[in-house]
């Protein structure tokens, strides 16, 4: 199995918070990683450092066998990490198709002078861009809403649009903020569906969620956080009877 | 599929018939002064088209967006004028024109980039007010733009070494300098709009909406936001220095009292009232706006005359409370601008 991911001793003060402390972890390719904790716990802020939102105190995070970027979320994007947000942000006054169109940005090349000329170079990134983002609706399943405006789609299909965004960046590690976060049991199953099939794509997949079923069904790895620290990392089965994960999310045993 | 192309065909003709007898139907029905305020209109029109490409589409909002059309209008009256003995051509200072305001896109974008709305406002409006107080103080110690007395014998616009203001004769006509200047105006604006037409539909365009729309998803989309937003100032800002090089060899005179910070709000009411980020408004809401005040500039003083017998308000003064009024009326009941995208028409209907 090979290491895509590796973050030694990740660290993120704010202020006085210390919201990320000595977080080291890795992540294997073609795993689905599971990151829960309870609400603060610094799930959140770990996807910000490692997609260069946050840049972060302390620490190191290998990716595919070179230095993460600090801060620069743009070269994270370049790297091969795309990401979803936990309170969906897609671009609303755009189509649907629009918007997965933009998710190639990284992946294409033409400047301002390609596009005034509209040479053969140009006219064939563009075709190539609209191909692919057509491709990605169909993937996850709202194709027929591809010329509709973002904010005109279900929270669902919003949800996917996000996910397809993601995918048009071809990444190699697609970091999913609770995904599931305020869908209704037929949503989540129909993202269970998606998230196995990405799986079976040979996709690598860092997933943050709260629905503890869809993580323990779907991840091989989990690991948890409780106030910013690693508390646990281990398969879902055995995270489940870990002391320390219990205490976190029940709290101490009494007397 | 033919017939759309036939249809989009005849539509390109009409336009194009419109722009070519525009200056003639008017000339003969209101008189040449109207000739004049048709051109201004289409230096307006090329501003506001830049000044669309920051604000419509990138979503930045600019209010010292007329110091680049100072700097285009300063260098033409630079480098053609008998100040310092240059008299470049005009193929020569155009370009450059819009690469030195460009650059100076650039230069205020650069310190702005963490800014947005009304902290980016405050701050481009001040650098429009910084580019206009040293134009009034660059005559000492050595005297560069002559201060607020101007720039004065500026050469004329002139093409292959003629003059374009007296005009030319073909075939026995002679054409008046006035509609020559039209016709170059409306050249290069509609270079312009193909330029913005181009981006719009291109991975920039994209990303400068992106922006617009949430930037920290733009961010993790993989676009460098820097350089993205940086090109937008640059690109605005020389459409600008275009229409202001073109604007010094008009008037053949510059002074910085051209360049106020009016001048910068009126090119932005052109883009809000037209409606932002959709190029058809926004050269309608150009045009609109050059050309109301102008008719209300004319009708005011003999209307009031006919109805009270004298001038009760003064038609500068009534000139703005209109359109104080005016823009209040576009604000709470065409939110998105007179002649907005469809796209976001069909929004707002959507939300009644």
């Amino acid at each position: 199995m090979t290491v895509l991911l590796e973050a030694r001793g990740v660290g993120k003060r704010f202020g006085g918070v210390q919201a990320l402390k000595d977080v080291s972890l890795t992540i294997n390719a073609g795993e689905i990683y599971g990151l829960i904790g309870p609400n603060g716990a610094g799930k959140t802020t770990f996807f910000n450092v490692l997609t260069g939102l946050y840049a972060r105190d302390a620490g190191e995070i290998h990716f595919a066998g070179s230095p993460l970027p600090l801060g620069e979320p743009h070269r994270v994007a370049a790297a091969g990490i795309a990401r979803t947000f936990q309170n969906i942000r897609l671009f609303a006054n755009m189509t649907a198709r629009e918007n997965v169109m933009v998710g190639r940005h990284a992946r294409t090349r033409a400047g301002v002078i390609g596009a005034v000329l509209r040479d053969g170079r140009t006219r064939g990134e563009e075709a190539a861009i609209r191909r692919r983002a057509d491709e990605l609706l169909h993937y996850v399943g709202i194709a027929d809403r591809a010329d509709d405006l973002a904010r005109h789609l279900s929270y669902g299909d919003q949800r996917r649009l996000e996910i397809a965004r993601a995918l048009a960046s071809e990444p190699k590690l697609l970091a999913l903020d609770e995904p599931a976060a305020g869908m209704n049991a037929t949503e989540t199953a129909a993202l269970r569906v998606l998230i196995e099939g990405l799986r079976a794509d040979g996709a690598t997949v860092l997933l943050i969620e709260h629905d503890v079923k869809l993580v323990m069904g779907l991840c091989d790895r989990v690991a948890v956080l409780d106030y910013g620290e690693k508390i646990a990392e281990d398969v879902p089965a055995a995270v489940q009877k870990n002391a320390a994960v219990v205490e976190a999310y029940l709290g101490g045993s009494l007397g | 599929m033919m017939d759309a192309r036939r249809k989009a065909n005849l539509g390109a003709l009409l336009i194009a018939a419109a722009l070519v007898l525009a200056p003639v139907v008017v000339g003969m029905s209101f008189g040449n002064a109207w000739v004049r305020i048709l051109d201004f209109a289409v230096l307006y029109v090329m501003l506001a088209l830049g000044l669309n490409i920051v604000v419509g589409f990138a979503g930045l909002l600019d209010l010292g967006y007329i110091a680049f059309y100072a700097v285009g209008a300063y260098l033409y009256a630079l480098l053609a004028s008998p100040h310092f003995g240059l008299h470049w051509p005009i193929w020569a200072i155009l370009p450059l024109g819009a690469l030195v305001a460009g650059l100076f896109g650039v230069l205020l974008g650069a310190p702005t980039l963490r800014l947005r709305g009304d902290y980016l406002a405050i701050v481009t409006l001040g650098f429009g007010e910084i580019i206009r107080i040293f134009l009034n103080n660059l005559n000492a110690p050595i005297n560069i733009t002559n201060g607020p007395k101007g720039i004065a014998r500026i050469d004329s616009l002139a093409i292959a070494g003629k003059p374009l203001a007296k005009g030319i004769e073909v075939f026995g006509f002679t054409i008046p300098g006035l509609y020559l200047y039209y016709y170059l105006f409306v050249a290069l604006a509609l270079g312009i709009v193909f330029v913005t037409i181009r981006l719009q539909d291109s991975r920039i365009g994209r990303a400068w909406v992106a922006i617009r729309e949430d930037e920290v998803a733009a961010k993790a989309c993989g676009i460098d936001t820097r350089n993205v937003k940086l090109l937008a100032f640059a690109m605005g800002a020389s459409f600008g220095g275009v229409a202001g090089g073109l604007f010094a060899g008009f008037q053949e005179f510059v002074s910085p009292e051209s360049f106020g910070l009016m001048e910068s709000i009126m090119v932005l009411c052109m883009v809000v009232i037209g409606g932002m980020g959709h190029i058809p408004g926004v050269i309608f809401g150009g045009v609109l706006l050059a050309v109301l005040p102008e008719v209300f500039r004319h009708t005011a003083a003999p209307m009031q005359q006919w109805a009270f017998g004298k001038v009760v308000l003064d038609p500068e003064s009534l000139r703005m409370l209109l359109f104080g009024i005016a823009l209040i009326a576009v604000m709470l009941y065409r939110p998105a601008g007179l002649w907005p995208d469809p796209r976001h028409r069909r929004e707002l209907a959507a939300r009644r």
